[in-house]
């Protein structure tokens, strides 16, 4: 384990890149439980300040300071993020592995109601709901949401890995060898379809923030609970730019920039990492 | 490939099978999307009375419940869940997808239609183009993978590929508005040009949607480079490519005929996916910079909870997207030999 961390940091700048922004996301994550202020204090600090020592961030027209309010947003995003990816993942990988082991009449069945989750559109019925449940809304729930409605298409891709494994001759070696067929899953499938997972897992996090910040910025998630796009609601609401208070816009736009394509970087080095036919690559052997 | 080829009796039975499939999804599509507004707890219309009564249009009990029935009938909320539903796809049948709650009474079908052009246009341009710019891009850069550019060129696309949207679009919008003030921040022509066929509306149109356009561009181009990327990156390994190269087949030729028309096919796929999510719209995009198309409509669909309208946008997506899906699933033979020979 040691040994693979020191080489990836040696050999890969993604990576390098990926743990100093992991670091930084985990640090905002831990000082929000330390916070002087309460998540959505308002007038607790003089508003409109620039960043300085006092205010590493600057305060906002609203008189909060912005480092604080990023650790909050910050942890709320990533946990909404992470239980949506990991909900929606359980959907996913049992639906894929399923339907592309069983086959036949199963699988087809299973797969047009695949069919019918991938063409849904998202945003309205996503819009409709943060609309009509405003109040209730919270981040758990919306959690919930996005993952019954962004699992189908994951689903797709792990199930057509699955086929293919199933077919090659590894597999037939395996069964007339006697293994069993969990272990054959786990043992001899798991490893390749693993980095198809993992890739969908952060591709899924990144879609619900996303979607997180575009319904926050219409104002239609639970706008008194601070996260990366409630930061830029409240920004538009006040008309940050226009009054030259730019200091709380470009605040949320880099931090987020900063820790998501570090998390993302992180996640295409380990996954290149995870792959087994890079390493067969690596050491020189035929994939 | 001749006529008689592609209408052969096993590409006629695998059309069948599509379309029926294709059916089947959107059935289940549509049923999904007039069950969930039912399931919330909020009902429109009396809200909306609620709404009337307390700017005091009307208070005649009698009226109100004239009108409440009148307004129950309209958007095909009156009777028992199972009668709604039977009387919803009679009139989807017919085509009639009921009036706008708040651009009363212009029909849905006719808002949808109004603002089609705008996101069709906006969204297939920017799809092809960055469909074509990143497969070209990331063909190169996993073929040629030992090259300096093609790192850079891959490390930009991871770079941009986690942002949200939002975020990309909205320093597009500081950069090229503000700071370099060189492109106009909302609309999507000059106020007080008339709509039409006019050279001096389309030059507008162009200036006006450039920058929405490349903002789409940007975003989405990573996504395709990324993907053609790791599928070239597979393809290489294989023998016949390897025996390619030490029979001397120059290298170009290879990447263009041996290995990008075999990594395109799941590409194609995914385009058509993206294809069908136009009809969704790029709600964020034309709500940054001001573009009455579909996205703007169902944004305004659901804070004036308009039932109606936002069914009809929905079901406009769902017959899209399963549409394009079909569209594609019929092109595929002609893309790839063996679907074209099984």
């Amino acid at each position: 384990m040691r040994k693979a961390f020191a080489g990836l940091w040696k050999t890969s700048g993604s990576f390098r890149f990926g743990i100093i922004s992991l670091v930084f996301a985990v640090f905002m994550v831990v000082m929000s439980f330390f916070s002087p202020f309460k998540p959505m204090e308002s007038f607790a600090v003089t508003p409109d300040l620039r960043p300085s020592f006092t205010h590493l961030f600057g305060t906002n027209s609203r008189g909060q300071d912005l480092f604080w309010q990023m650790t909050f947003a910050l942890r709320n995003s990533l946990m909404f993020g992470v239980l949506t990816a990991i909900l929606s993942r359980i959907i996913a990988i049992w639906v894929g592995m399923y339907s592309g082991y069983k086959g036949g009449f199963i699988d087809k069945a299973m797969m047009s109601v695949n069919d019918s989750f991938v063409i849904i559109p998202v945003l309205p019925i996503l819009l409709l709901l943060n609309f009509l449940l405003r109040e209730k809304m919270n981040w758990f729930y919306m959690a919930l949401m996005m993952a019954l409605l962004g699992w189908a298409y994951d689903a797709r891709l792990i199930r057509s890995q699955v086929m293919s494994l199933k077919v090659r001759i590894f597999s037939d070696t395996a069964v007339f060898c006697g293994m069993p067929t969990l272990r054959i899953i786990y043992k001899e499938h798991l490893p390749y379809v693993l980095p198809i997972i993992f890739a969908t897992t952060i591709n899924n996090l990144l879609w619900s923030i996303g979607m997180e910040v575009t319904l926050s910025i219409l104002g239609l998630t639970n706008i008194n609970v601070p996260t990366i796009g409630v930061v830029f609601f409240w920004a538009n609401q006040h008309q940050a730019l226009i009054s030259g208070v730019w200091w709380w816009v470009a605040v949320p736009v880099v931090v987020t920039v900063f820790v998501f394509t570090g998390l993302y970087l992180l996640s295409v080095s380990l996954n290149e990492y995870i792959d087994p036919r890079t390493r067969l690559r690596m050491k020189g052997g035929a994939v | 490939m001749s006529i008689r080829d592609v209408f052969s009796k096993a590409f006629l039975k695998y059309i069948l099978q599509r379309v029926g499939q294709c059916i089947i999804v959107i059935f289940i599509g549509i049923n999904i999307a007039f069950i969930i507004p039912r399931l919330a707890p909020t009902n429109p219309i009396e809200l909306k009375i609620n709404q009337m009564l307390t700017s005091g249009a009307s208070n005649y009990p009698e009226a109100v419940q004239l009108f409440r029935e009148a307004m129950y009938d309209l958007y095909g909320l009156k009777g028992s869940l199972g009668e709604q539903y039977l009387s919803f796809w009679k009139r989807f049948l017919q085509g009639n997808l009921g009036p706008s709650i708040f651009a009363y009474p212009r029909p849905v079908m006719d808002l949808i239609w109004n603002s089609m052009p705008w996101t069709i246009g906006l969204l297939l341009t920017t799809s092809l183009l960055s469909w074509i710019i990143g497969n070209l891009l990331g063909g190169l850069a996993g073929y040629y993978s030992e090259k300096r550019w093609t790192k850079w060129v891959e490390l930009a696309a991871n770079c941009v590929r986690p942002v949200p949207y939002y975020i990309a679009a909205f320093i597009l919008l500081i950069v090229f508005c503000f700071l370099i003030p060189i492109f106009p921040t909302t609309g999507a022509y000059a106020p007080g040009l008339k709509e039409g066929w006019s050279i001096q509306f389309a030059l507008s149109v162009l200036y006006h949607c450039f920058l929405p356009g490349l903002s789409l561009v940007i975003v989405s181009i990573g996504a395709w480079l990324l993907g053609m990327r790791s599928l070239v990156s597979n393809i290489i390994s294989e023998d016949y490519v390897q025996y390619a190269e030490v029979g001397g087949v120059k290298r170009r030729t290879i990447l263009s005929k041996y290995i990008m028309r075999n990594a395109m096919l799941p590409q194609i796929t995914g385009l058509g996916m993206s294809l069908g999510g136009i009809f969704s719209g790029a709600l964020i995009t034309e709500y940054v910079f001001g573009i009455p198309g579909i996205g703007m409509l169902s944004y305004r669909a659901v804070t004036n909870f308009d039932y109606s309208l936002i069914m009809g946008v929905s079901i406009f997506s769902i017959v899209g997207v399963a549409v394009s899906a079909l569209f594609v699933d019929l092109l595929y033979p002609i893309f790839d030999p063996r679907v074209r020979l099984s």
